[in-house]
């Protein structure tokens, strides 16, 4: 498959929504619209006031981009915004320094390619997240993106769930391999088979992150696949009928499922869908195959399963074969390669991309991966179809960019929110500290020999950066004044999904990376042979590592 | 009696409420229609109604409808109320009425009721407003009609964008269902 094609009528809802907006724009412009009564009308269109100035938040729903998609954040970027762009853990980009007036230009642009703001803020569904390997790993049961669509149109301007207690996150995966954090979701969906082969969904409710952290327990192993928008439909009735309202850090779903308990939560789901009529609800299987036709079907090549010149080149060029060791994914098909794209080069900020860089990340897609970009939640792109013989190429033209780190999953891969340098809520910078780290471990030879090691930096307590599953968790609080860093190991968004534990007192600043490196140190000295930092730590507990961090205070 | 804009026939227009609000502690007038607390159409509702009056509900987001069940077919209106715009919980209390209840006399929206939300009030059911912020009904309808398509079924009559897409009348479709007609 390669990438969902808007008909007239999902072109129409874009549209549609750009024409509102720029009504409700010019209502705030000439002052008919308080700022208050404005603020709820922007933020279910991408917009917040931040400390600078006006950020939009563009929606990639499920990761996924065109080539002329890319072309056009770029645009936007230059047009309307210093040159570059910030990707989202939501596989999402952000654009820092907008002016609101821009704003109704902006969505104009953005509809004429397919992109739009809507539902990247506010109290509602917010875009789904998958595999950014969907459709090009062998290890996928079913391609999740036809159901990711489903979830986009089903999701988008429903009426009934556009006033949610607080914000709703869903993530789709459909391999053994969790690369969405579906744990860590308000619902986590798992595509699987059950014994009679058929397809479903295991159903996650209840995990996230912020400041009470859960993982989503599973209320039904197996929820036939065609039911999946009126289940849905069912968990959201009752979060929006129970879920809290009172306290804001007590409204996300995890806290009404941990209250409840996932059996009892489960129970009245089970309840409300049974009472359902989930023939109005569920979309027919003829729309689900018109989703999925929609997406057209990939000319993949036959093709040996190996490449003279990829061999050629891994054995004559040592920068070439670490970029392929590390950031080269197998592909389903013979012959094809995934590609990672770290936007983590040591001393850049975690996520950004300048106007130029994704211009030419575009026309690599366009020549060599079917027009097709992903977002994933760590903060990197993934050209999913590559051919071997095309490697070399692509690989000297991410290297023009300065975008060629052969650190994908390493140490200085890290995800990083964007703090207190951008954002109101944050009580610590981020950035600044991920550049850090990453600078200190800049050097791929020891990079490679850490392997893979998962540092996630938020600069508040919301935790937008992830630290609740990073190996590493870095967390900023403000300490009368001054930014301090609590450190906490042993978290995973993956499928071996875990909450991080607090390691002890917050360190100032200046001592974070410090601590980073003993928290290696310590690691290294323990590791037995194939252990990552977070078996290691698994193994040994945190004693050794506290101690080792801590050696110095009285 | 506050501004009312009612559906009617389809078209938003300027009606009588017809309705006073009643707080608990107030006397029932001797005519018009009235708008009683659940707690209070549960205490007093029975008798009004055996006078032939007609009795409205203002059911509160934490109230549950389906605790009226048994009730709706003698309530001349059911009013779910938003304390604050923000609060969605009337909206899944309209849709039950609608859907599963097939409720069709009034569902009015009261309190904080603001033209931003027409869209998704008219889709949950409701058909008849008390806005807040002294809303036309041109302009009510403008707000509610800012889509030219939907994408999922909800308790108006809307067809969903899987619907207006099918080449042919597909298996397992809307016959036969009560109260989704607002």
């Amino acid at each position: 498959m390669s990438l969902y094609r808007y008909d007239t009528i999902d072109t129409a809802m874009l549209q549609d929504r750009a024409a509102e907006f720029r009504g409700q724009v010019a209502r705030r412009l000439s002052g008919e619209l308080s700022e208050d009564q404005f603020k709820p009308l922007r933020l279910m269109n991408g917009l917040y006031l931040q400390l600078h100035a006006y950020m939009l938040r563009v929606a990639i729903p499920y990761g996924t981009l065109s080539g002329a998609q890319l072309h056009a954040l770029a645009d936007v970027s230059r047009r309307y915004d210093k040159g570059y762009g910030h990707f989202t853990t939501r596989t999402n980009i952000q654009f820092h320094w907008i002016r609101l007036g821009d704003t109704p230009d902006i969505l104009d642009e953005m509809a004429k390619v397919g992109l739009h703001a809507i539902q990247t803020s506010g109290n509602c569904i917010r875009n789904t997240t998958t595999d950014p390997y969907a459709g090009a790993t062998a290890e996928e049961l079913d391609d999740p993106r036809p159901w990711c669509e489903a979830i986009r149109q089903w999701s988008t301007f429903h009426p009934e769930f556009t006033y949610l207690p607080r914000k709703f996150k869903i993530a789709v995966t459909a391999s053994a391999k969790d690369r969405t954090a579906a744990k860590a979701h308000d619902i986590g969906l798992k595509l699987r088979r059950n014994r009679e082969g058929e397809l479903g969904f295991e159903v996650m409710v209840g995990g996230g992150m912020g400041r009470t952290p859960y993982l989503g327990p599973t209320i039904r192993e197996h929820l036939p696949a065609r039911h999946l928008l009126s289940y849905l439909a069912a968990i959201l009735r009752v979060y929006n009928r129970l879920g809290r309202r009172d306290n804001i850090y007590k409204a996300r779903i995890k806290i009404l499922v941990s209250s409840l308990g996932a059996e009892e939560f489960g129970r009245l789901v089970e309840a409300e869908w049974a009472a359902m009529d989930k023939s109005a609800v569920d979309v027919p299987d003829e729309e689900l195959a018109r989703i999925r036709a929609a997406f057209g079907v990939i000319d993949f090549e036959t093709l040996p399963a190996t490449s003279v010149a990829f061999e050629a080149r891994k054995a004559a060029d040592k920068a070439f074969a670490r970029f392929a060791r590390n950031n080269v994914a197998p592909h389903k098909t013979p012959g094809y390669a995934i590609v990672n794209i770290a936007l983590k080069t040591p001393g850049e900020v975690p996520g950004d991309c300048s106007a130029e860089q994704m211009d030419a990340i575009a026309d690599l897609a366009t020549r060599y991966s079917f027009d097709d970009v992903r977002v994933t939640h760590a903060q990197n792109l993934v050209l999913p179809h590559v051919k071997l013989d095309d490697l070399g190429t692509v690989f000297d033209a991410l290297s023009e960019i300065g975008l060629a780190a052969p650190n994908l999953d390493l140490i200085s891969d890290i995800i990083a929110c964007p703090g207190l340098d951008y954002c109101a809520l944050a009580n610590a910078r981020a950035i600044p500290v991920a550049q850090h780290i990453a600078e200190r471990f800049a050097e791929p030879d020891r990079a490679e020999e850490i392997g893979e090691l998962k540092i996630k930096i938020s600069g508040c307590i919301n935790a937008c950066g992830h630290h609740h599953v990073g190996h590493i968790g870095i967390l900023g609080v403000d300490k009368k004044g001054e930014e301090f860093y609590q450190i906490s190991l042993g978290g995973s968004g993956a499928e071996d999904a875990s909450i991080s534990s607090i390691l002890g007192p917050a360190l100032s600043a200046p001592k974070v990376t410090e601590a980073v490196e003993t928290l290696v140190e310590t690691y290294l000295g323990a590791r037995r042979d194939g252990e990552r930092f977070l078996d290691t730590y698994r193994r040994i507990g945190a004693t050794p590592f506290k101690e080792a961090v801590y050696a110095d205070a009285d | 009696m506050p501004t009312l804009i009612r559906i009617e026939d389809g078209q938003c227009v300027e009606a009588e409420s017809g309705f006073i609000h009643l707080a608990d502690d107030e006397a029932i007038p001797t005519q018009s229609g009235v708008i009683l607390s659940l707690a209070r159409v549960q205490t007093d509702g029975a008798a009004l109604l055996d006078d032939g009056r007609a009795v409205g509900v203002r059911i509160e987001p934490a109230e549950r409808v389906e605790d009226l069940a048994y009730d709706l077919p003698r309530l001349a209106l059911i009013a779910p109320a938003f304390p604050k715009f923000r609060d969605g919980r009337a909206y899944s209390t309209a849709a039950l009425l609608r859907e599963r209840y097939g409720y069709r006399g009034e569902i009015r929206a009261v309190g904080d009721v603001l033209r931003e939300q027409a869209y998704e009030m008219v889709r949950c059911g409701f058909d008849a407003f008390e806005p807040a912020d002294g809303s036309t009904p041109e302009q009510w309808a403008h707000a509610a009609h800012i889509f030219r398509h939907v994408y999922q079924a909800a308790a108006d009559d809307r067809e969903p964008a899987f619907r207006e897409r099918a080449p042919f009348p597909l298996d397992g479709g809307r016959a036969g269902e009560g109260g989704v007609q607002a």
